[in-house]
């Protein structure tokens, strides 16, 4: 049997990268003949995620509930993980490749005294169960083995599209109150502070993102593209040499060490592409690089480009945009 | 309370512009393109030596590579780490459980010395290998608690407050003393040497030890590049000329609200 981590968004939703950790278990589940597929997320799942989550495919849905499951412990969690594994007899233990997600599965791994694979991208044969996954950032694939059990992975954001399953799930509720020990609560979340609204929460689920690199020139160099952004309904994203000169905020930076983003419009300004930027940009659907440098990375991997200074293009498409809308 | 943290950094291949892998695929080659400190561990180097400033104590750095990694132990040194420990091994044959091991063993030894590590701070994922797990793994192996992914640390009354961004906005934890916590770039800007931070971390001694056992490895069948996919992109046009065909894409692809 394979267990799913799946993680719920504050409105109550299962997160796309769960959504699509499960259908990638779905893909490997075939592969093996039909194997059940179970799931565990923290709290009470509402009528309407239970209905998703067996429009998925899913057998059970396991419910972590309790006190030891009110703040975020990624070792509590671990423990609620492997109380439903344990019951189950589960021999794959899989969450997306999110913080959550490698953190938990993390802890499993390192008690369970086996390997845990960060960010698979492909599964190949069942015996010996061989993964593929993303390092270097994304610019190499490491094939693994994962010969001990429980098989331990997290799925890379965007390996799978998230479908749902041809034929739906039982999707049962069983409702889980697993003994936590005090040792798993020693690190636990003690407060949360909301988010503003422009943090990288908007950045990584933004449908166009205009994006910003050294060719912006300097700290006051952005307002044409923060126009671009506010008459896209964008969000602002950023290389990373453009915040370690201090010229905007970490929590903008696309990249490796920064935001995924996913958008459907991805517009780099004045980014040349080094594949550390381009790891947390490269599943977007569609790129309008804008460069003066035909030959960059960042115009050569793009669908679309404009050769030119940003500084020129930017304000004319603004003026563009601006004209048509009268 | 005098708090000394110790804090781990990796040798990784400076790859911004091609990955070359070596021959028996098993690593990067980074002959060419030059090695660094992953950017989580800068940040976690500059947070160790903060702390320790803070606290009354010095900061250690603590590497596992070959006889060429001592450059990033330097590279701590200069800018303010007091003491630096080198586990000389090939890292490529070492996993994260291996690492961890290792990382447990030079914490062991430094307390059997007389200089506990109270707090162990590392980066959340090497810049290579990304496996997401070692300060977890160390952590475990310690039995000490453990905070994952954050950006600020601070310590204070035997505890150690840490903060960092979360999916639901930004998280906070307090963890008493001894702790390990793993660091993701952003709450802090990293220091850079002065001169003579750089002189005085080419003369200072390093504490050279072997691996306490043999590695189990990584698990790596081989690493392999992704297939170069051909570049097929449309140009617009060149300068300002290229607005019109640039909103009619914004048109096409639906994302300009009319």
């Amino acid at each position: 049997m394979i267990v799913v981590l799946v993680e719920v968004s504050p409105a109550g939703e299962a997160v796309e990268t769960s959504r699509e950790a499960i259908t990638f278990a779905r893909d490997l589940a075939a592969a093996g003949g039909g194997i059940p597929i179970d799931v565990v997320v923290v709290g009470e799942p509402d009528d309407a995620l239970v209905k998703v989550l067996a429009s998925y495919g899913v057998r059970r849905i396991h419910a972590l509930t309790g006190p030891a499951f009110e703040a975020f412990s990624g070792a509590a969690w671990a423990t609620g993980v492997e109380h439903v594994r344990a019951s189950a007899g589960a021999v794959v233990v899989m969450a997306s490749g999110t913080p959550r997600g490698n953190e938990v599965l993390a802890h499993l791994g390192a008690r369970a005294g086996v390997p845990m694979a960060a960010n698979v991208v492909s599964f190949g044969g069942l015996s010996p169960f061989t993964v593929t996954r993303q390092v270097v950032g994304g610019s190499a694939l490491e094939e693994m083995q994962l010969s001990q059990r429980p098989a331990l992975f997290t799925v890379a954001g965007h390996a799978v599209e998230a479908r749902p399953a041809d034929v739906s799930g039982t999707g049962e509720l069983v409702v889980e109150m697993p003994d936590v020990p005090a040792a798993d609560l020693v690190a636990r979340v003690v407060s949360t502070e909301e988010p503003e609204p422009d943090l990288s929460g908007t950045l990584k689920s933004a449908k166009v993102v205009v994006g910003a690199g050294r060719g912006a020139g300097s700290a006051g160099g952005f307002d044409d593209l923060l126009e671009l952004v506010d008459l896209l309904d964008a969000s602002l994203g950023v290389s990373r040499v453009v915040t370690s000169l201090g010229w905007r905020p970490h929590h903008e930076q696309v990249g490796q060490t920064g935001s995924r983003i996913s958008p459907d419009l991805y517009i780099p300004c004045g980014i040349s592409g080094a594949i550390q930027h381009w790891a947390g940009c490269s599943t977007a659907k569609a790129i309008l690089a804008i460069n003066t440098d035909p030959d960059a990375p960042m115009v050569t991997k793009a669908t679309h480009a404009v050769i030119g200074d940003l500084h020129e293009v930017v304000p004319a498409i603004n003026a563009e945009i601006r004209r048509r809308r009268g | 309370m005098t708090v000394n943290p110790l804090v781990c950094v990796k040798r990784v291949v400076d790859s911004s512009s091609e990955v070359v892998l070596t021959e028996d695929g098993q690593g990067v080659d980074g002959r060419f393109a030059g090695f660094t400190t992953s950017a989580h561990e800068e940040c976690a180097v500059e947070l160790a030596v903060r702390v320790a400033a803070d606290q009354g104590g010095g900061a250690t750095v603590v590497t596992l590579g070959d006889a060429d990694a001592v450059e990033q132990l330097r590279s701590a040194l200069a800018v303010g780490c007091t003491a630096a420990t080198h586990v000389l091994a090939d890292a490529q044959s070492f996993g994260p459980a291996d690492v961890a091991r290792e990382l447990a063993a030079v914490v062991r030894d430094h307390e059997a010395a007389g200089t506990p590590h109270e707090l162990v701070l590392l980066g959340n994922d090497a810049a290579d290998s990304g496996d997401h797990q070692v300060g977890i793994r160390l952590a475990h192996e310690l039995g000490w608690p453990v905070v994952n992914g954050v950006s600020t640390v601070s310590v204070s009354g035997g505890e150690v407050t840490a903060s960092g961004a979360g999916p639901d906005g930004h998280e906070t934890y307090r963890v008493p003393l001894p702790a390990v916590v793993t660091i993701l770039e952003g709450g802090v800007e990293p220091r850079y040497p002065t001169v003579p931070g750089r002189m005085k971390a080419k003369k200072a001694p390093i504490e050279e030890r072997r691996p306490a056992a043999d590695p189990v490895g990584p698990s790596r069948v081989r690493l392999v590049l992704p297939p170069p996919s051909p570049s097929s992109v449309e140009v617009l046009g060149e300068g300002a000329a290229a607005a019109p065909a640039v909103v009619d894409l914004f048109e096409r692809l639906g994302v300009l609200a009319r």
